[in-house]
């Protein structure tokens, strides 16, 4: 009996290993490229390091200490915060309402689904470079050079000329509006692919018994799309709580602090005031926040399904 | 079970051997640099060098500036900088990258056959690179980098649009400057125009005014923390600024602009004055080959001290200490360096040679911008240092003066409360 135990054992064992050997390579590359370089970057969040030097001084929790009481980090935050407010709302319900249009018998169809993918193609430098062109507050000549401008004082309401990105009252929201006229078309192939695959029996049955045109929306569309809208929602966060390309070729490293978001406090930390450390104490709590955030939009997303 | 043993060893040889540092052949020299405007003159350069000695350089050109800097530390952090290459960073930097032995020591070859290579070159060119005796970042004295142009930093005025409004010559005073932007304004013309999106730009414009207010030795002396930037002096700085916007001498969006964007609105003539550096000749040649424009100093707000501005190397490259080809290297610099190459560098990309016989061959707009290589000073010969940390505070709060959120006294107390913040950690480090 105990041989034939034995023998099972091992024979688990060798079972065993097989399947082991069998994720390897993935499990190889997943710690390569994600749990070592995590490990680091928390590691480094120890210490103090200006990215060269090969003296690295530990800190313990110095780094997460200073930055919890850092005025500026926590304003970047809002202002992240603020962006994909802004995208969550107006990006996507611009998105919805574009692939419910699309959705429909209606002529160019394919047409304006390809016009509406070209600015998430777009590189954000050069997106970024076309609207500081079009929000441009130069003259010359004696007229507006930046094409918003120009067209106020053509179509007769040169009092709302305004020196869009270097006021601070309206350059985040400029920068927001830009970031979902670039980020929209994402949320537009996804929902409009979330629209196709409701079953078209369903909207004629309900027309049969009497729905119009809102209660099908609001009973079919709107509960089917659920899972599409949630996912959209939660790339939308980790998007725009992100941006920071865009930011840096409409306004550069300008008006003061009132355009810095997260994304740019870690780069600046990195690379201008060369404090690695404290940059990847940055980098670990951000990555904690928006993991915090993608498990609270998950937890969400299973009570609706649940509901 | 052992194929698959097999496979799988298979692929971790593949993955290493697609890790490993390249070998690359002897007789050639590698050289990194972000000078997309030089690129061409260096190939061709490089061409002709290969020709004369039979030494292959390679070229590599990675731009914009911010992404160089980025691969040469994260190469530096992997061990695989290139044989040449340029450090695009502050003194402090620039020594971290020699202390930890990622740069080779020039001085010996610069002071062979008495001091031929180094006499040829300017002295303020050299300075850059040179750690003097009892250097703050402790590095052994010497000669660590190669400069291949000089550079300054100055104000630039569009002639036809002073003209168009009546000036007949440049501002001397800061009076004078302002009144000439009242004047331009009369006539819708924008006053100055100056990349400070760019926070070093900020910060280079202040330092001028910092030494024309109160002299060096107290400039130096706010660095070590004895003079406090709520200093009556300081607050005329910051004032500098303020005055600026409220005269409305600055061109619209100004705290927003890359260098790059001022550039192009000076070039086309949207703004009247510029301040920017000696390599904006080419770059305007690039962009409006027919502005005619001059040269010079930032009008003085002050007698009481000289007028100083930025300026000294403009772009200077290292050698790897750790090159296998650094012989071959040093020698293409050298080669690079000498009177020929430096006329040719000077001609092709309108850059101030860094060789001084090569001077005698540039245009006449560079010659004005060498006529003040006397008055340059640069952070990289400096005593002390300021902060990064206080310096973006510095910075980050004159552009909230020009944008009218914050008074010069405000903006002079945040930046102490961070120079005082500073000086405890450094404090607390020292104990």
């Amino acid at each position: 009996m105990p041989a034939i135990r034995k023998n099972s054992f091992a024979a688990r064992l060798v079972d065993n290993s097989k399947n082991y050997l069998f994720i390897i390579p993935a499990v190889t590359l997943f710690s390569i490229f994600y749990v070592y370089p995590f490990y680091e970057i928390f590691n480094l969040s120890l210490h103090q390091w200006n990215g060269i030097s090969p003296h690295r001084t530990f800190v313990g929790f110095a780094n997460f200490q200073e930055l919890f009481s850092d005025k500026i980090w926590w304003q970047s935050m809002w202002h992240a915060g603020f962006i994909t407010i802004i995208a969550l709302t107006l990006q996507n319900a611009l998105a919805f309402m574009l692939a419910l249009a699309c959705d429909r018998q209606i002529r160019l169809k394919k047409f304006y689904r390809v016009v509406f993918f070209i600015p998430p193609v777009l590189s954000e430098i050069v997106v970024g470079l076309i609207w500081q062109w079009i929000l441009y507050a130069g003259m010359q000549s004696g007229e507006h050079i930046g094409l918003l401008n120009y067209l106020l004082v053509k179509t007769g309401w040169p009092q709302l000329v305004h020196n869009w990105l270097s006021d601070p009252k309206t350059a985040l929201a400029c920068i927001a509006v830009v970031h979902c006229w670039k980020g929209f078309g994402w949320g537009f192939i996804m929902l409009l692919a979330g629209l196709q695959t409701i079953d078209g029996q369903l909207y004629e049955a309900a027309k049969v018994d009497g729905a119009g045109s809102w209660n099908q929306f609001r009973h079919i569309t709107i509960p089917m799309m659920v899972p599409v809208l949630l996912v959209v929602m939660i790339l939308t966060v980790l998007g725009s709580m992100q941006v920071f390309i865009l930011i840096l070729s409409m306004v550069g490293q300008g008006l003061g602090y009132h355009t810095e978001v997260p994304v740019t406090r870690i780069l600046d930390a990195m690379i201008g005031t060369n404090r690695f450390g404290y940059a990847c104490a940055m980098s670990v709590t951000f990555g904690a926040i928006l993991i915090g955030i993608s498990a609270f939009f998950k937890i969400l997303s299973n009570r609706m399904k649940q509901a | 079970m052992r194929k698959l043993l097999g496979i799988f060893l298979c692929l971790l040889m593949v993955v290493s051997a697609g890790c490993a540092p390249k070998q690359q052949d002897a007789n050639t020299i590698t050289i990194w640099h972000w000078m997309t405007d030089r690129h061409k003159a260096f190939e061709a350069l490089a061409q002709k060098y290969e020709a004369q000695t039979g030494v292959k350089v390679k070229i590599e050109l990675y731009a914009p500036s911010d992404a160089y800097t980025q691969k040469v530390i994260a190469s530096a952090q992997a061990h695989v900088l290139p044989d040449i290459y340029g450090i695009l960073d502050k003194k402090e930097v620039f020594a971290s990258f020699i202390e930890s032995g990622f740069v080779a020591d020039l001085t010996d070859e610069f002071k062979k056959n008495d001091s031929e290579w180094e006499n040829s070159l300017f002295a303020k060119a050299l300075d850059v690179n040179r750690f003097s005796d009892g250097n703050i970042y402790k590095i052994k004295p010497g000669i660590y980098g190669v400069p291949l142009d000089v550079t300054n930093i100055q104000m630039l005025y569009n002639k036809k649009m002073l003209e168009k409004a009546g000036i007949k010559t440049p501002p001397k005073t800061f009076e004078e400057f302002l009144s000439d932007t009242q004047a331009l304004k009369r006539i819708g013309l924008a006053g100055l125009v100056s990349g400070w999106g760019e926070q070093w730009m900020i910060n280079c414009f202040a330092s001028n005014y910092a030494f024309n207010i109160m002299g060096e030795q107290k400039v130096m002396a706010t660095y070590k923390g004895e003079v406090p930037y709520t200093d009556p002096d300081w607050i005329k700085v910051f004032n500098i600024f303020a005055t600026l916007a409220k005269e409305g001498a600055l061109a619209e969006g100004v705290v927003t602009k890359p260098n790059k964007f001022a550039e192009q609105d000076f070039a086309l003539e949207r703004a009247a004055f510029a301040f920017n550096g000696s390599w904006c000749v080419n770059v305007y040649n690039d962009m409006n080959p027919d502005l005619a424009y001059g040269v010079m100093l930032p009008p003085a707000v002050s007698t009481a001290f000289p007028m100083k501005i930025w300026g000294g190397a403009g772009s200077s490259f290292v050698v790897n200490k750790d090159s296998s080809r650094k012989d071959k290297a040093i020698a293409f610099l050298k080669w690079l360096t000498a009177d020929e190459q430096q006329q040719y560098l000077a001609q092709q990309t309108k850059n101030l040679p860094s060789n001084k016989k090569a001077l005698s061959s540039i245009p006449q707009i560079l010659s004005d911008f060498a006529a003040v290589m006397d008055q340059t000073t640069h952070p990289s010969i400096w005593e002390y240092n300021e902060d990064p940390w206080v310096a973006e505070k510095f910075a980050k709060g004159i552009q909230s003066i020009i944008i009218g959120e914050k008074t010069p006294e405000e903006v002079a107390k945040e930046v102490q409360t961070a120079k005082q913040q500073e000086l405890e950690k450094a404090k607390s480090k020292t104990n």
